[in-house]
């Protein structure tokens, strides 16, 4: 396969996946540090190397409406924002996923004021948890890279026609520079076919969208909308596995690392990821039985697959880069404990927060959290949660 | 779609609860809301109309005697009409079941 791999940073590689996409709209605000995505994306429609309306809004709030807009007239759209500036457009991403309307959004993960921090934690993307976008949590540049484009032929395919939702982490992932390997265009083509939304808004066949919902309805279409996210994994794994046949790089819901017949796991989600992949080596190499799996699909959640990589391990320590205060610590734990309080056996979960407002947790301070998270499971704990690493 | 609100499944929804014919909320009995219903002394009607221009809901029209009576289908039970009569021929009474 001939490929080249180019040094260019992830928020780049991210702007020209959304051209390579050839993509009709885009409508955003900058915000830090999605920044350089949404400025590469108008360079490119002012360079004329894209053929899109590029909308500079002057807000989020704005900058989700317009993709409703312009989505619903069967544009391919994408925007990209991050933390204050997702949690600005909230009430607008609401209104996607039930009006079936396949937007593609990056958000460069970021902690949420206050304090103010412009750094990285999952903070951002648990504010729209429950919205019923698709959500893809990615790794490295290549994996943002690559999973834009999946992102539109997940979120544009009959089958599914949900809005989805592109992680990657600010700064380690938006700011680093990466030698990615670019997709080629024809393959893209090939992969990708033109954005079919079957009712769009036109003048000569009127209809009516994002209409009221009496209590004799509403019940239903929430349900339709259940029903729908949760038939779109299915889609999803085949967008992964049709995009592994054409371009050679295999995404999966649950990604394991030297995770089978490991009696110790540690579960992580995005950039932290790799990281902690380099402390399971150097445990492995001490001759500890360990592994790690990786959270890939936020939404749908992936419960089979997630009861399926654990299910021959005694200990999961869960990372969390986020905090839900007063409840019960991290939300992919919280999700984890639910997907497998029923199973007669299951191993016991430790959860630990991790890296909040841009922290960075080291090798090191991974070996540290599976050693004391081993504990932790042993011994058993008051607490429900521990934050790594907090001056007490 | 031929079967009402109450009898659709998830399955008979549009996509994305799109509404491509014209008029839908026609379907919707806001009738159910009411509390208090209209009632009419028609020897005092004038047919001046006036109910039917202050009526919110817009549910009031001439019956085939020219009288202005409300559609109780829609009718919410405001009250507006029987303010609004100049000759006192609305009054209003509580629904009872």
């Amino acid at each position: 396969m001939a490929t080249t791999r180019t040094g260019i940073e992830g928020s780049i590689a991210v702007g020209d996946a959304v051209k390579m996409c050839n993509t009709d709209v885009g409508a955003a605000d900058p915000i830090t540090p999605q920044t350089h995505i949404v400025e590469h994306l108008a360079e490119l429609v002012a360079n004329g190397e894209l053929d899109a309306e590029y909308i500079p809004v002057e807000s989020e709030h704005s900058a989700m409406s317009a993709c409703l807009g312009s989505s619903a007239a069967g544009a391919r759209t994408f925007t990209a924002t991050s933390s204050q500036g997702l949690a600005l457009m909230n009430e607008v991403v609401y209104v996607a996923a039930p009006m079936r309307l396949p937007i593609v959004m990056a958000v460069a993960n970021r902690a949420l004021s206050a304090p103010l921090s412009i750094w990285g934690d999952h903070s951002d993307m648990m504010s729209v948890r429950d919205t019923g976008w698709i959500q893809i949590v990615t790794e490295n540049g290549q994996q943002a890279m690559d999973n834009t484009i999946i992102a539109f032929r997940i979120a544009e395919d009959p089958r599914v026609l949900l809005p989805t939702m592109v992680h990657l982490d600010g700064f380690n992932l938006t700011h680093v520079i990466e030698p990615i390997e670019f997709p080629e265009q024809e393959k893209i083509n090939q992969y990708l076919p033109k954005n079919r939304f079957p009712l769009p808004l036109n003048p000569d066949k009127p209809v009516a969208m994002g209409d009221f919902a009496p209590p004799a309805i509403y019940t239903e279409a929430k349900y339709a909308q259940e029903m729908n996210i949760q038939n779109s994994k299915k889609v999803i794994i085949q967008a992964w596995d049709e995009f592994a046949k054409l371009f050679g790089r295999k995404y999966n819901p649950v990604e394991k690392y030297h995770s089978d017949g490991a009696k110790t796991l540690i579960m992580t989600m995005g950039s932290a990821g790799e990281t902690a992949s380099v402390a399971i080596d150097e445990l492995r190499k001490e001759g500890m039985n360990i592994g790690q799996i990786r959270l890939r699909l936020w939404r749908p959640f992936p419960f089979d697959e997630l009861k399926e990589a654990v299910k021959d391990a005694d200990v999961l320590i869960v990372m969390d880069r986020a905090l839900s205060h007063g409840g019960p610590g991290g939300p992919v734990a919280s999700e984890v404990k639910s997907a497998l309080y029923n199973l007669a056996k299951k191993p016991k979960v430790v959860n630990y927060v991790i890296s909040l407002g841009g922290r960075d947790t080291t090798v090191s301070g991974y070996k540290d959290i599976v050693k004391k998270g081993i504990e932790i499971a042993a011994k058993g704990s008051k607490n429900e949660f521990e934050i790594y690493g907090v001056r007490e | 779609m031929a079967k009402s609100e109450s009898e659709m499944t998830w399955k008979d929804l549009q996509i994305g609860n799109i509404v491509t014919e014209p008029g839908s909320a026609k379907q919707y009995e806001s009738g159910t809301w009411r509390s208090q219903r209209p009632t009419y002394d028609f020897n005092k009607c004038i047919k001046c109309g006036l109910c039917s221009i202050y009526c919110p809901e817009g549910c009031i029209t001439q019956n085939k005697e020219g009288y202005f009576e409300a559609d109780l289908f829609y009718c919410k039970g405001c009250g507006v009409c029987a303010k609004e009569c100049w000759t006192k021929v609305i009054k209003m009474v509580e629904e009872v079941e």
